[in-house]
């Protein structure tokens, strides 16, 4: 068997398959956060409240109604969108235009509500979730067997996140959103429901993170908790691409998904700390980001 | 014969009452805290549904012992040692706290033992892990009651080594209890006669297990272990059902794995799991009756854990009962010199460290099929004695151990 | 300026007005002190001491957001690192007095925070506070994996022992006296720092760092002096923190922590004296209070709830919101 650095290739390329799917995720996490940062400037603390809720709803809708994977990934997505515009407009809307620090601690004071209030309701354990039977099983690669769901989540993240940046940067309505939320003023003067739009930006950026919410449902223990672990980290893969760059976001995520899966095989106990590694030296060589535009 | 003994005992408390000795409960009340974690990490382990446990020792024992009452205060510690610290301090120093029960993070109970042993008072530790908490950090005035990563490290690795699972990988929480459940399986796996290929230290928490369990598959071990606990552990058996791990011949030990996590996993994804347990509620009449109405107070099966901590505390009141004291050492020695027989434990010991040493169990995950409910989970598979359950006091480092 | 008539008298009459507003506040002080040498005595003294320990680490935090403007995201790293060294150094050297060990801890509380400084200080706004976190996260790395801080048990049993040698501090009331001095000196220091020359340089550069650079100032100097007096007195929080505990735990170091004495000084007032100080006791006991009582399941959701109608309603903090009602009804 032939080794590099003294693994063996065959587990090396599974890491980095792994890596990638891992990749896959927070690309999907992180681009919901660049959505909102990019065209609304606000700082959304509560980006891992949403996953969460959105991981939570698929298994709760399970429960109670019955209702199966593939609805949830519509429906789950949808309500958790809902719930972020009513948040945006009770909440976010009174400070715009304030510091965007305060929607930093705003949405994490909100984010402790929801996980806080669901402790209490479901406890901590987390809840059963089993895969849908279409995915049972998975397909040896050689190097590695590979779980379909697996493939499954990297297909679906990819073909969101795609399709998010064609629409936000390719698109009339993406040029619409982008100039509503540049200058309001102009675009409300063109009879554009401004306030409308930005209730819609937030809540499709909060939809993306229900998206990878379900998505993980199958595959990790679902607790209101999850999204506080998850949290830090795609704000640091944010960072790294360059706060609101949506093309920059994607790549980020799924590079340090790849340096993750990388750390983990050569030096694991690192593994949680690399992605801060790396975003330190980013920042010291480009202060905002490899994908950012220079303040 | 108990009828007359509790007369006895009630006897010799009036002669010591009017012999001037009302002060040997302090107050005339039996103050008892309970210290957990209420909404973090540990929260299902003890946290509120061991607070109803301990509620229910207390009622269940008449609320009164003799004619002082029995009164509870409680406190979520946030699993942080500042906040144990000084809510217990200021229990014992101004509240007239006797004893403090349940504690779960080490941090927490690390500190805590030795606030209570700073003003001698007891405390009843059921819900922390860590087996140094008898051992480096031992008092004279805690008792380690429900289990210890030694003990769960212990039952697992013996009982699957001599069903022919001679090669491990081991995946560790890297952190100290991590650490040291590795080195304790590595000993009991090479005593054995098997043998450890590798091992992997992931950060505490670690969301997804896969790049791990890809290793591990790849060592080619026969049984991986996971050194780790609560959606560390979860999180990692779900990822080897999906992987096909059990498929593939490689078994999955579980090394901390509670009640809660194996129903949170559903037999689905945790069948076949070997795991070593305190206690399981649907052992014999017993538990379950107890069992039963712990669910009709709190909706789910007790853990080892809430089991503990209601068996702890009713042996707390008897002690008091019968010395006629709530003075700790005086407690302790009676705890110590009387044996522990109840739906919790049988003959089970308290020794001079501290450790309650009792039977602990191997238990093995049932499959779907096998399995008639919800909290239908565990098959008992074996009784471990607790003679070989425990760290052995000849290998102790605690400071209470006669040689030491 | 219009040339007054008498400019004595309106010199004599600001003057004037000064005075009596110095009185007043000099009375104000007075009645605190009183207060807080008197506290221990209705209190629970332990309890005091956290409420002071985290008081200072709010200060010193307040020094660098509410009077440089710059939001850091990694000050729990400082107050572990004091707590960590200074429990380890009294732990193993018997020979060093507690203000020795407690003045080692705030040294390479200091030095970290020297090296944060550099590494971060030309970042801006949202990605100075990243860089800030990114570094503290490394820091916790480093503690979680050093044998020393005794990973998820903490560090116990740290001696308090003796001040200079001599002050016994097992006894809580000494503790409480000398915590209180370390505390009150520091307040004064900030508030030196604050009305000096260097701390007016610090507000302008706040309001406007564009200017305070074409008015000729070296801003990262100034920026990364004020960052390291803020790590150093966070450190010295720290430090002081485990001596009154006697342990030092990663709770310390988590980014929760730094989350949390965000809290405190936008609960207390931002870019006001003594807004951080009310806001930690304000904080510390909402905690402590939750905790013990009925509602103890629920004290994260109350501290996000507390967050989220700070952000919304009070956005000056309490004393920003009683100053500005005083101005409104009393000036």
């Amino acid at each position: 068997m032939s080794m590099i650095f003294g693994v063996p290739a065959a587990v090396l390329s599974g890491q980095l398959l792994i890596g990638v799917i891992n990749g896959a995720f927070y690309a999907l996490l992180s681009l919901g956060l660049a959505v909102i940062f990019g065209l609304l400037k606000i700082i959304n603390f509560a980006h891992g409240a949403m996953y969460m809720l959105g991981a939570m709803a698929t298994v709760i809708m399970f429960d109670a109604l019955g209702i199966n994977y593939w609805v949830a990934l519509f429906v789950a997505p949808v309500l958790v969108g809902i719930v972020g515009m009513v948040i945006e407009y009770f909440f976010l809307r009174r400070i715009a235009g304030q510091d965007h620090i305060y929607s930093l601690l705003l949405t994490f004071g909100i984010a402790l509500m929801i996980q806080g209030v669901l402790t209490n309701i479901y406890g901590v354990s987390g809840l059963r979730y089993s895969m849908p039977d279409v995915f049972k099983g998975g397909v040896n690669l050689g190097f590695m067997f590979l779980p379909y769901y697996r493939a499954w989540v990297i297909v679906a993240a990819l073909v969101v996140c795609f399709g998010t940046w064609f629409m936000i940067e390719k698109t009339k309505l993406g040029s619409y959103l982008r100039a509503g939320t540049e200058d309001s003023q102009l675009m409300q003067g063109f009879g554009i429901n401004v306030p409308l739009l930005v209730s819609l930006t937030y809540g499709f950026g909060v939809m993306l993170a229900a998206f990878a919410g379900v998505l993980a449902a199958p595959i990790y223990s679902v607790t209101p908790v999850m999204g506080s672990h998850i949290l830090i980290v795609v704000f640091a893969v944010v960072v790294i691409g360059g706060m609101g760059s949506i093309g920059g976001a994607i790549i980020t995520g799924i590079l340090m998904g790849i340096i993750e899966g990388l750390t983990k095989t050569f030096y694991p106990p690192a593994s949680s700390a690399v992605i801060f590694l790396v975003m330190v030296v980013v920042l010291m060589i480009r202060p905002s980001g490899l994908f950012g535009k220079e303040a | 014969m108990t009828m007359m003994k509790k007369l006895l005992t009630s006897a010799v408390a009036s002669a010591l009452m009017v012999g001037g000795a009302q002060a040997e409960i302090s107050d005339k009340t039996v103050k008892i805290g309970y210290l957990a974690d209420m909404s973090g990490t540990y929260r299902d382990l003890a946290g509120p549904n061991g607070l109803k446990a301990m509620e229910m020792a207390i009622a269940d024992f008449g609320g009164k012992v003799g004619s002082a009452k029995v009164e509870v205060v409680s406190a979520d510690d946030r699993n942080s040692p500042d906040v144990a610290s000084s809510t217990v301090r200021r229990w014992v120093e101004n509240e007239g706290v006797d004893m403090v029960g349940g504690m779960v993070a080490s941090s927490v109970t690390i500190a805590t033992t030795k606030i209570l042993e700073e003003n001698n008072k007891l405390g009843l530790v059921s819900g922390s892990a860590a087996s140094s908490i008898t051992d480096a950090h031992c008092t004279p005035n805690h008792i380690h009651y429900v289990y210890d990563t030694y003990a769960l490290s212990i039952g697992t690795p013996t009982a699957i080594v001599k069903e022919g699972g001679k090669s491990w990988y081991i995946l560790t929480a890297d952190y100290a209890f991590g650490h040291a459940m590795e080195a304790d399986v590595t000993r009991v796996v090479e005593a054995n006669g098997g043998e450890i290929l590798g091992s992997i230290r992931h950060p505490f928490p670690t969301p997804d297990f896969s790049s791990f369990i890809l290793q591990a598959q790849a060592s080619g071990a026969d049984v991986i272990a996971l050194a780790n606990a609560g959606a560390d552990t979860t999180n990692a058996i779900t990822t080897a059902a999906e992987f096909g791990v059990t498929q593939a011949g490689q078994t999955i030990a579980g090394l901390v794995v509670f009640l809660s996590d194996v129903h949170a996993l559903g037999t689905e994804a945790a069948q076949g799991l070997q795991l070593t347990t305190g206690w399981y509620w649907d052992m014999n009449d017993e538990t379950r009756e107890w069992s039963d109405r712990f669910m009709e107070e709190t909706g789910a099966r007790p853990t080892m854990v809430h089991a503990g901590i209601y068996s702890s505390t009713m042996q707390y009141l008897k002690a008091v009962e019968a010395t006629g004291s709530d003075d700790s050492q005086t407690v302790r020695k009676y705890m110590m010199e009387h044996p522990i027989n109840d739906m919790f434990a049988k003959n089970g010991r308290v020794r001079e460290d501290g450790r309650m040493v009792h039977d602990m169990y191997l238990a093995k995950v049932k499959t779907p099929e096998e399995s008639t409910g919800e909290w239908d989970l565990y098959d008992i598979v074996r009784t471990i004695p607790a003679d070989e359950a425990f760290r052995p006091l000849s290998e102790s480092k605690c400071k209470l151990v006669s040689g030491n | 300026m219009n040339q007054p008539v008498n400019q004595t008298d309106i010199q004599h009459g600001i003057l004037e007005q000064q005075r009596s507003e110095d009185r007043k506040k000099l009375m104000v002080n007075g009645v605190l002190l009183l207060l807080l040498l008197a506290a221990p005595f209705v209190m629970y003294p332990v309890f005091l001491m956290k409420i002071l320990c985290f008081a200072l680490f709010a200060v010193a935090f307040n020094l660098l957001f509410g009077f440089t403007g710059l939001l850091s995201f990694g000050h729990a790293a400082f107050l572990a690192t004091g707590g960590y060294t200074t429990g380890y150094l009294l732990t193993n050297y018997s020979g060093l007095t507690t203000e020795m060990g407690i003045i080692a801890g705030t040294l390479v509380a200091t030095l970290l925070g020297l090296a944060f400084a550099l590494l971060s200080i030309r970042r801006q706004g949202i990605y100075f506070a990243m860089v800030t976190l990114a570094l503290a996260q490394l820091v916790f790395f480093f503690f979680v994996q050093s044998k020393f801080t005794g990973g998820e048990d903490g560090m116990h049993g740290i001696p308090r022992g003796e001040l200079l040698g001599v002050i016994n501090l097992d006894d809580n009331l000494n503790m409480y006296y000398f915590v209180l001095a370390v505390f009150i000196g520091c307040y004064l220091l900030v508030q030196r720092i604050v009305s000096s020359p260097y701390g007016q340089v610090l507000k302008s550069i706040k309001q406007n760092e564009a200017r305070a650079v074409s008015l000729g100032y070296n801003v990262d100097r100034y920026k990364i002096l004020a960052f390291v007096i803020s790590a150093a007195l966070a450190g010295l929080a720290g430090s002081m923190k485990s001596v009154v505990f006697q342990l030092a735990s990663l709770n310390d170091a988590h980014w929760h922590m730094s989350g949390e004495v965000i809290l405190m000084t936008l609960v207390g007032g931002m870019g006001t004296l003594l807004g951080p100080v009310v806001g930690a006791t304000f904080v510390v006991n909402v905690e402590y209070q939750l905790s013990q009582g009925p509602l103890r399941d629920w004290v994260d959701p109350i501290l996000g709830g507390i967050f989220v109608l700070t952000v919304l309603a009070f956005r000056s903090g309490i004393v920003g919101e009683v100053q500005k009602f005083v101005k409104k009804n009393l000036g």
